[in-house]
């Protein structure tokens, strides 16, 4: 990969790509990490949205220098070995690259050693991020400290929560076509459109359906869980910001599903504390209708009134259970 | 044939493929026939409340789908009853709604919706009463919602002993509750409105047809500035 100049002199064309691709890709890098990688989104309101907003930065400091090396590789050797050039070398991917052991070995290995780098790290952010916020199914293999006494709690209707008591939050998600409500078992298991969350708390979404598959998705929380009936799906996250975030449905479920939205929004813990007291006191009244707190609920296909909605035994619903019934163990 | 010839062939052969297929596209995404629009913007004097009535009928009983329950709208310029469910109402304006509910009802499937939501005061009035909260496992149940998801608005219809009326629109003589309720129209904007009892008779979980067509169960706010 040299030829020689017109004075005589050799030049060695790899090294000279080699240089100007260091020098532009620590420049891009550091550019981007510290310029634009703080706006990454989804922003830094949970420890999820950090740990994903940490994951695509790396992700893009890794890529960068790829996309730098194949540009600068392709306009090199556009100005340098394009035909019109009197003597024009051999192309560096022409018959003397074929068969050059040390680039292939070399290709080979540090291709292999990002790759299995990237997955490493990719493990690492998912076990250390509890599920990086993502849905985990019924039985969560990660968990934050706490998260199995405060779910035992909430379904033994005997969790708590105040300010400062780094307690694990419980909050059910219900969906149903059109729309999300939320229940909080550890204030009395009300239920409310509103999804309010305490800050610098950690959360565990219990995400469920009350009829089709919808999608439980907090983009600026960065937790996103499947929705099916009859399943609890778990995904933990911990706030650390105050601020607003927007909660749609990502599964396709019928005709409003666009319309499947709504917000939420992060309080201190001491104004968290006072909106549910004083919601769990304003919706006593209509808490007491609800059915018992449950991490699933059966819609009767048959309909509480009976035979309202016929199932055609079609269901795996049982026919006789009406909704608010628990699970058989 | 010329080239010019052939490339134009070709070309109106794409178009109608293309149209076939975005005219498919827009089939499957519409489901139903939307009706027209009713108009409340131009009943009264800027800034006076619009009175707006609808009625929840057990079942339609014309057109294509007569078993499907539905709600219909008292058309303010004709006082007849139409079968529409997007109105144009007024931007930040006080609507006061009058709800005649023809239809039986059962217990919700999340009784979250017993629960009387956005409305102005939070409560509604029942046959001249006033709640805030209805047991929907108490008498003739919950027939359906009427609400608002992105006004956080949500008023239970309580049903009526049996379908007594089979073809709308009903009779004021027919059983019936009515129900009043008032809310303020947000800036302009499309505000979906819908029923969240899963009503459809016939379709798995009363999920499918009427719940799931427009014009039956669910339609459109087109709030404009006032």
């Amino acid at each position: 990969m040299s030829n020689e100049n017109s004075q005589g002199e050799e030049i060695n064309h790899f090294r000279r790509i080699v240089y100007i691709w260091i020098a532009l890709s620590v420049v891009c890098d550091l550019l981007f990490w510290f310029l634009v990688g703080p706006h990454v989104p989804p922003g830094r309101m949970t420890s999820s949205a950090q740990g994903d907003q940490l994951d695509f930065n790396i992700l893009f400091v890794i890529g960068l220098p790829v996309l730098i090396g194949v540009s600068e590789w392709l306009v090199y050797a556009a100005f340098n070995w394009n035909a019109k050039k009197k003597d024009t070398p051999e192309s560096v991917g022409g018959p003397r690259a074929w068969g050059n052991k040390r680039v292939e070995v070399s290709w080979i290995i540090v291709t292999s050693v990002v790759v299995v780098c990237l997955a490493g790290f990719g493990i690492i952010e998912l076990v250390a991020l509890q599920g990086a916020g993502g849905g985990e199914g019924p039985n969560p293999i990660w968990y934050p400290h706490g998260a199995i006494q405060a779910e035992t709690a909430a379904l033994a209707g005997t969790g708590t929560w105040s300010p400062n008591s780094n307690d694990v939050l419980p909050v059910q998600v219900i969906a149903q076509q059109w729309k999300f409500t939320y229940r909080y078992p550890t204030f009395g298991g009300f239920e409310s459109s509103e999804l309010i969350l305490p800050d610098d708390t950690a959360i565990a979404f219990n995400v469920t359906s009350l009829d089709v598959i919808h999608s439980f998705w907090a983009y600026q929380l960065e937790v996103k869980a499947d929705a099916n009936p009859l399943e609890n799906n778990v995904a933990f996250t911990r706030t650390q910001q105050l601020g607003n975030f927007v909660v749609r449905c990502s599964e396709l479920c019928g005709l409003w599903h666009g319309a499947m939205f709504n917000y939420g929004t992060v309080v201190s813990q001491a104004a968290f504390e006072k909106w549910a007291t004083t919601t769990e006191a304003a919706n006593a009244a209509n808490t007491k209708n609800l059915a018992p707190f449950a991490w699933t609920y059966v819609p009767d296909a048959n309909g509480a009134a009976g035979g309202y909605y016929p199932d055609g035994n079609v269901t795996p619903y049982s026919p006789t259970e009406i909704y608010g019934s628990k699970q058989p163990s | 044939m010329s080239k010019g010839g052939r490339l134009a062939v070709v070309l109106v052969a794409f178009l109608a493929v293309a149209g076939l297929v975005v005219y498919g596209v827009a089939q499957l995404l519409v489901p139903g026939v939307p009706g027209g629009v009713v108009n409340f913007t131009d009943t009264q004097a800027a800034g006076q409340p619009v009175h707006l009535t609808v009625q929840t009928v057990g079942s339609i009983g014309f057109g294509a789908h007569p078993t499907w329950v539905s709600y219909l709208v008292k058309n303010p310029h004709t006082g007849k009853w139409d079968h529409d469910t997007s109105w144009e109402l007024p931007a930040n304006t006080v609507i006061d709604m009058t709800v005649d509910q023809y239809d039986s009802g059962s217990p919700l499937r999340n009784q979250e919706w017993g629960q009387v939501q956005g409305t102005i005061g939070d409560h509604a009035m029942l046959n001249g009463k006033s709640f805030q909260v209805y047991d929907s496992y108490t008498g003739n149940g919950v027939g359906h919602t009427f609400a608002v998801p992105a006004l956080n608005l949500s008023v239970p219809m309580v049903g009526v002993a049996g379908n007594p009326c089979a073809v709308a629109p009903c009779h004021f003589n027919s059983p019936h509750n009515v129900e009043k309720f008032s809310f303020k129209t947000p800036g302009p904007g499309s505000y979906n409105w819908q029923c969240f009892v899963p009503c459809a008779l016939g379709y798995l979980f009363g999920n499918g047809g009427a719940m799931s067509t427009q014009n039956y169960m669910g339609g459109e706010l087109e709030v404009v500035a006032s």
